[in-house]
């Protein structure tokens, strides 16, 4: 029966052309639009960690003096040296890193390569495994390098094939302005998205950046910090003692009963700073997961939302426009459904027919509009914005474009075929 | 003519009725919005910074072996290879004026800090973003000196990147000289920065001057100071004016000029930056969605008219014999025509009626979940008119065509 319909239904959709395409175009721009917008807020709100997030902690203190206090005041985003350090030597969590970006100067052993700067990230040892990045050649330096403040770093797999054509360049030596380091390992391809360890960082999407090396090595080489900075007080001191936030520190807790543990000693220690004189506001701390910090700190642009909610508005206004149209065609075909009627179809089975057609209709707007979705895709991936290139479809995507073409248009067809199984056999035939 | 007709017409094909409005609806609230935002982000964009944009740009270089500036000599090393940069680009022949600088406007990076009226004042008055610089950084970025003076060369300190002891004098910008000073006296006046007890005091008022970092349309996107300080550090940014029309040659010239000078540094292709380029990259996102916005709200328009012209014809078909009738009995081929734009406006009528309520509805729900302002009436005006004339503009074809049904279909069998 499902042939017939389907037989009768092209054959009615051929009859009407403009009629048709009308409606197909209007469903396909729709869903062009509406998947568009969607797949991008998609990928922008994605676990940047899938399988790890869950246990990676985001620790807030709050260190401030009292000037401008307000109760309803959050703890800064980051931490002065003095407490990162602190926390990162009571090694209280499972995993620890403390970090901060920075710009270094590269200056290429073969004469043929200009000078350039790259990104570079001021780290601690369990960077690395605490974010399970994967190494191509060598290994992350070890917690002593990070005490001995080692001449080491670890270099992105982009920035090897750069240097060193690709090859195993550990053991190389890496010029940084007046200072050499020696690569200890290579990044394989690895791009967490957002850049979540740093948001402050490349506009949240930013690409890895290309030189990781021990924090304690960057501020011994005085080499130069990215980043937000906020400091009160007002004093002319070296960032290790100055009252300024600059560092972002994580903990890995693998177990609830670690992650309340944490939290305790984060009010302990916050206590213990008050009654130092250190802290003066009441004890306000932080511990956020992954994925509530990205969503603490609103990391998916606003514009991106609100794109994705025009585009629905629009696709609902296409869907609006399917069903009077389509209500039109049904009506049309008073007379023809009539006959049907009285030859015996049931209600039922002209209501089926109907729904076939509305179906084709949203099948093939469907399939032009998964065409729009990937040209709308490949416009975003042009333009200059730092999450440009990750606009991609992936496998949930495409199924949730089609579920959702097949849906909207049986939706839109389901009231014109309604109205249209309800006209009376006798009326239509005796007014023929 | 009268309505009557036309109602009773209508009242057989409620549901396209409904629709056709309801998609009228959708498409008043959702076009006038979208240019709300379009026009706000425009408006953004057009903002002047304060600065004579045209033939500025930006050079950021470090130095490679420089002293790291924590000790005397070092900041004085620091300080003669800056001085010696400086000479440097000011002798190139394409160039006008040179200053040493900190941050420039839309630049995305800067240092913000707070003033006080007293000395140790602990929650400051009003906050500003700094801007560093020697005697010709005025001159070079084009700043409009509203009251006092320039610098001059005997004003200028040097000191340590981080060195935040209190600076000596300050020229500030109209919207802090008015916050602090209402009655327009600023000049001479002595203010306090960052809780210090330094006092500084205000020799001159620029007219505008936008923030470095994105801080929307508040306060502090225009509350700026200058300090005559060349700030000393392991590198160093310069704001050039290239002489008119030679921006590009003196573009090309600062590399080699400077590696000519002192090989023991590094500049890289993003090192010297036009300010036109800088404007474009700090607004690219906005003029995106203005873009995309844009061409949604055509496609709107196109897909709306589509609809109408759809139904339209439908109905044109479904009536041709009454059409007939009535032309058999005297109507001329333009009271059909009228007919049908006066059926459609009355349709798009109703559709506005809903689409202003679904329009101030979206504006305020905009206003919770995306902060934007609140749409003033004259977008819903236009958006009124606009779809008022897409529909008579829609259902002329279809009406047309209606018009020309000659009277004898009247006597064909239906």
């Amino acid at each position: 029966m499902f042939g017939y319909y389907l037989d009768m239904a092209l054959h009615s959709l051929r009859r009407n052309r403009m009629l048709t395409a009308l409606m197909v175009l209007a469903i396909a721009l729709g869903i062009g639009a509406s998947m568009t917008t969607l797949t991008v807020l998609h990928v922008l709100s994605g676990d940047p960690l899938p399988g790890t997030s869950q246990t990676l902690f985001y620790p807030q203190l709050e260190p401030r003096d009292m000037d401008g206090y307000q109760p309803t005041d959050e703890p800064p985003d980051q931490l002065t040296w003095i407490d990162g350090m602190n926390l990162l030597h009571a090694r209280r969590a499972d995993r620890q890193a403390l970090m901060t970006g920075g710009t270094v100067p590269v200056q290429p052993v073969q004469s043929s390569v200009d000078p350039f700067y790259s990104d570079a990230r001021y780290t601690t040892a369990d960077f690395f495994p605490m974010f399970k990045a994967p190494m191509l050649y060598g290994r992350a330096w070890s917690a002593s390098d990070d005490d001995s403040k080692a001449r080491v770093a670890v270099i992105s797999s982009k920035l090897n094939d750069k240097l060193f054509s690709g090859k195993d360049s550990t053991g190389q030596m890496l010029q940084l302005g007046d200072d050499a380091v020696r690569i200890v390992g290579v990044l394989d391809r690895w791009r967490p998205n957002p850049h979540f360890y740093d948001i402050n960082i490349s506009g949240s999407y930013g690409p890895t950046e290309d030189v990781f090396l021990p924090l304690s090595t960057a501020r011994d080489l005085k080499l130069t910090n990215n980043g937000m900075m906020n400091c009160w007080g007002g004093h002319n001191d070296h960032l290790e003692i100055a009252p300024c936030t600059w560092l972002q520190f994580w903990v890995q807790l693998d177990s609830p009963a670690k992650v309340a543990a944490y939290r305790e000693y984060l009010t302990h220690y916050s206590q213990e700073q008050k009654a130092l004189g250190r802290f003066q506001r009441p004890v306000n701390i932080r511990l956020l997961d992954l994925m509530g910090w990205l969503d603490y700190q609103k990391v998916v642009p606003s514009d991106v939302r609100l794109q994705t909610w025009l585009a629905f508005g629009f696709l609902l206004v296409c869907l609006v426009n399917t069903v009077g149209l389509m209500l039109a065609k049904f009506m049309r075909r008073a007379g023809e459904l009539g006959v049907r009627r009285a030859l015996g179809a049931s209600k039922r089975a002209l209501f089926a027919q109907l729904l076939v057609e509305s179906g084709v209709i949203g099948l093939s707007g469907g399939i032009c509009g998964l065409l729009l979705a990937f040209v709308g895709l490949w416009l975003v991936r042009q333009r200059p914005s730092s999450y440009a290139g990750l606009a991609q479809l992936d496998m949930s995507m495409l199924l949730t474009t089609f579920l959702l073409a097949i849906g909207a248009s049986l939706i839109a067809g389901l009231l014109p075929a309604w109205r249209a199984c309800q006209i009376t056999p006798a009326l239509q035939l005796k007014s023929n | 003519m009268t309505l009557h007709p036309i109602l009773a017409a209508l009242r057989k094909h409620k549901a396209g009725v409904v629709l056709i409005s309801l998609q009228i609806a959708l498409t008043l609230a959702i076009v006038c919005n979208a240019i709300f935002i379009i026009q706000k982000r425009i408006d953004m964009v057009h903002r002047p910074t304060g600065l004579n944009e045209d033939n500025l740009f930006l050079v950021t270089q470090q130095w490679v072996g420089a002293p790291d500036g924590d000790d005397p000599a070092g900041l004085e090393k620091l300080d003669s290879m800056q001085q010696a940069d400086l000479a440097t680009l000011r002798n190139l022949p394409d160039v006008a004026s040179v200053s040493p600088i900190r941050s420039l406007p839309l630049l995305r990076s800067g240092s913000v800090g707070g003033i006080g009226m007293k000395p140790l004042q602990q929650k400051s008055t009003v906050d500003a973003n700094f801007f560093f610089g020697d005697e010709h950084m005025l001159s070079t970025l084009g700043l409009k000196l509203v009251a006092g003076r320039d610098f001059t060369a005997a004003d200028v300190q040097h000191k340590g990147f981080r060195d935040e002891s209190g600076p000596v004098l300050t020229i500030i910008t109209k919207p802090i000289a008015d916050k602090l000073f209402p009655r327009g006296d600023a000049v001479g006046k002595v203010i306090y920065f960052d809780s210090g007890s330094t006092p500084t005091t205000i020799v001159g008022v620029v007219a505008r001057l936008q923030s470095p970092i994105d801080s929307g349309d508040s306060g502090l996107a225009w509350n700026s100071v200058m300090f005559p300080i060349r700030q000393d550090a392991n590198f160093a940014r310069y704001v050039l004016r290239a002489k008119p029309g030679r921006l590009v040659q003196a573009m090309n010239a600062v590399t080699p000029a400077l590696y000519a000078a002192n090989p023991m540094r590094v500049l890289d292709d993003r090192s010297v930056r036009s300010f036109a380029d800088i404007r474009a990259r700090a607004y690219r996102a906005d003029v995106g969605m203005a873009i995309l916005m844009s061409v949604i709200c055509l496609i709107l328009l196109a897909v709306t008219a589509a609809g109408i012209v759809g139904l339209t014809s439908f109905w044109v078909g479904q009536r041709r014999r009454q059409i007939g009738v009535r032309r058999a009995l005297g109507a001329r081929k333009v009271d059909i025509l009228h007919y049908f734009q006066l059926e459609n406006l009355l349709i798009a009528g109703i559709g506005a009626v809903i689409g202003i309520l679904l329009a101030v509805g979206l504006n305020l729900w905009l206003i919770t979940r995306f902060e934007m302002d609140r749409m003033p009436v004259i977008y819903v005006a236009v958006g009124v008119l606009a779809v008022l004339a897409l529909g008579q503009a829609a259902v002329f074809v279809p009406a047309r065509r209606a018009s020309n049904v000659p009277p004898v279909v009247a006597t064909h069998a239906a």
